[in-house]
């Protein structure tokens, strides 16, 4: 009984593929030309023969690799950002117009920019790192100001040290905001990283692939190659969602605070 | 010994203490009695330091004070344990086990505040006051949420664990005759 609304929900997802990818296959058979359009069929077959090849586990590894990188570092500066800008007003002061400046502009000229000052394996990091980093920095920011003031008082008057007030108050109050912010930094960290793979054309990269698809006119490996590059990221986010689960029991901090609930939804 | 000398606090303009003096004993328990908004709450924030009076001297504070304050507080994602032990530290489990029991919630230690009703939250939060080892308790309306069986055998526990400390407590209900009252406001 309990399960049922989850296989409702799993039958409903499975029916609207189902529907796109016969939306697909009729376009498909309606233009006719695989250069335009291929089938999902023809995609799917091209998908498989890549899989059997070296090459394509290297480049999604490669990938992979650099995308973490930047998404990691994102994480990681993103939130010593935070802490610092809660404690130091002007810290956040300083870094404002600089997240403006990232966020207005396009991707493709920090691309372009960043090819020109570093070499281009480490472009689609720098590219996912930039692209990332406001987003953690903005979100945990927002979730620590967002603590209960009642706890933190409480907090002072029970004589919590600094690192007792950020693990029992801050810290819980910002993971929701956390884990919202890794959701939506590692969809980004992939299309940003993917498409400086592209532009910097990477060797050993999901980005490169599709570069060279593009240029001998292989629209079924472009596609396929797309389609990797979307399962890769729906399952690094997965795991990315699972680990933050798991670091949060490690703190103590599972099960009846509702925010996890939207933890356990996501997975 | 904590003394107060004409303390006053105001709100946007409107007066809520004036001119209250007040000496208290080094031990037992001292109700703190008056109307709603009579300024018992505000008393005891100015006490605590967590209110700056606008005149008046509060002397005698000692560094360590326990506070229950009027809502529970707890933190929501720490099981009853959990918030002792937040505040007694990792340690001291088996002493944060101890007073759960005390305050009779030996089988509620596992669970999460938000699994808890109103009266059990605020003997957590009432346990948490009496375990961190302070001189001065500030019990701000503690039992409000306890049916009077429950109240008596809290007010039972007070009593022996205010005989080497003082306690100031809010209350709405009577007091028991021969006990310490100070009327507010």
């Amino acid at each position: 009984m309990k399960n049922k609304p989850k296989l409702r929900r799993f039958l409903f997802s499975a029916l609207a593929v189902l529907f796109w990818l016969a939306v697909w296959e009729i376009a498909s058979l309606l233009v006719h030309l695989e250069l335009l359009l291929p089938s999902p069929v023809r995609v799917a077959e091209r998908l498989l023969a890549l899989a059997g090849e070296t090459e394509f586990w290297a480049a999604a590894g490669g990938s992979m690799l650099r995308v973490l990188c930047g998404f990691f570092l994102a994480l990681l500066t993103g939130l010593c950002g935070a802490a610092l800008a809660f404690r130091f007003p002007a810290v956040e002061a300083l870094l404002r117009p600089l997240l403006s400046i990232i966020k207005a502009a396009p991707v493709a000229s920090f691309i372009l920019l960043a090819l020109v000052w570093i070499a281009s394996p480490g472009v689609p990091v720098f590219t996912s790192f930039l692209m990332v980093f406001p987003i953690v920095f903005e979100n945990v920011l927002g979730g620590i100001r967002s603590a209960d003031r009642n706890l933190v008082e409480m907090g002072r008057m029970f004589h919590f040290s600094p690192f007792a007030m950020f693990r029992h108050i801050y810290l819980p109050s910002a993971a929701p905001y956390l884990s919202a912010a890794c959701t939506s930094g590692l969809g980004l960290a992939w299309k940003a990283g993917v498409a400086a793979e592209v532009l910097a054309n990477t060797r050993l990269s999901l980005g490169g692939q599709i570069y060279a698809s593009k240029i001998y006119l292989e629209t079924p490996d472009l596609f396929a190659w797309t389609a990797v590059v979307i399962a890769m990221s729906v399952a690094l986010e997965k795991l990315v969602l699972l680990l933050m689960r798991r670091l949060l029991a490690l703190l103590h901090l599972e099960a009846a605070h509702a925010d996890h609930s939207t933890l356990d939804k996501k997975l | 010994m904590l003394t107060i000398q004409h303390l006053t606090k105001s709100f946007d303009g409107t007066p809520v203490l004036q001119d209250f003096s007040c000496s208290f004993p080094e031990t037992g328990i001292v109700r703190l009695v008056g109307p709603s908004g009579c300024g018992k709450t505000t008393l005891l924030r100015c006490i605590a330091g967590l209110e700056r009076p606008d005149s008046g001297l509060v002397s005698g504070v000692p560094e360590r004070i326990a506070y229950c304050f009027q809502e529970d507080r707890l933190l929501p994602w720490r099981t009853a344990l959990g918030n002792l032990e937040a505040v007694l530290g990792k340690r001291a489990r088996r002493e944060a086990a101890r007073w759960l029991s005390l305050v009779g919630l030996k089988e509620a230690q596992r669970k999460y505040p938000g699994e808890l009703s109103g009266g059990m939250r605020s003997r957590v939060a009432f346990a948490r006051a009496l375990a961190f080892d302070a001189p001065l308790l500030l019990l701000d309306e503690p039992f409000h949420a306890l049916d009077p069986g429950t109240r008596a055998r809290m007010e039972q526990l007070l009593e022996h664990e205010t005989k080497n400390r003082l306690a100031l407590l809010v209350t709405h209900h009577t007091p028991p005759e021969g006990s310490a009252v100070i009327q507010v406001g």
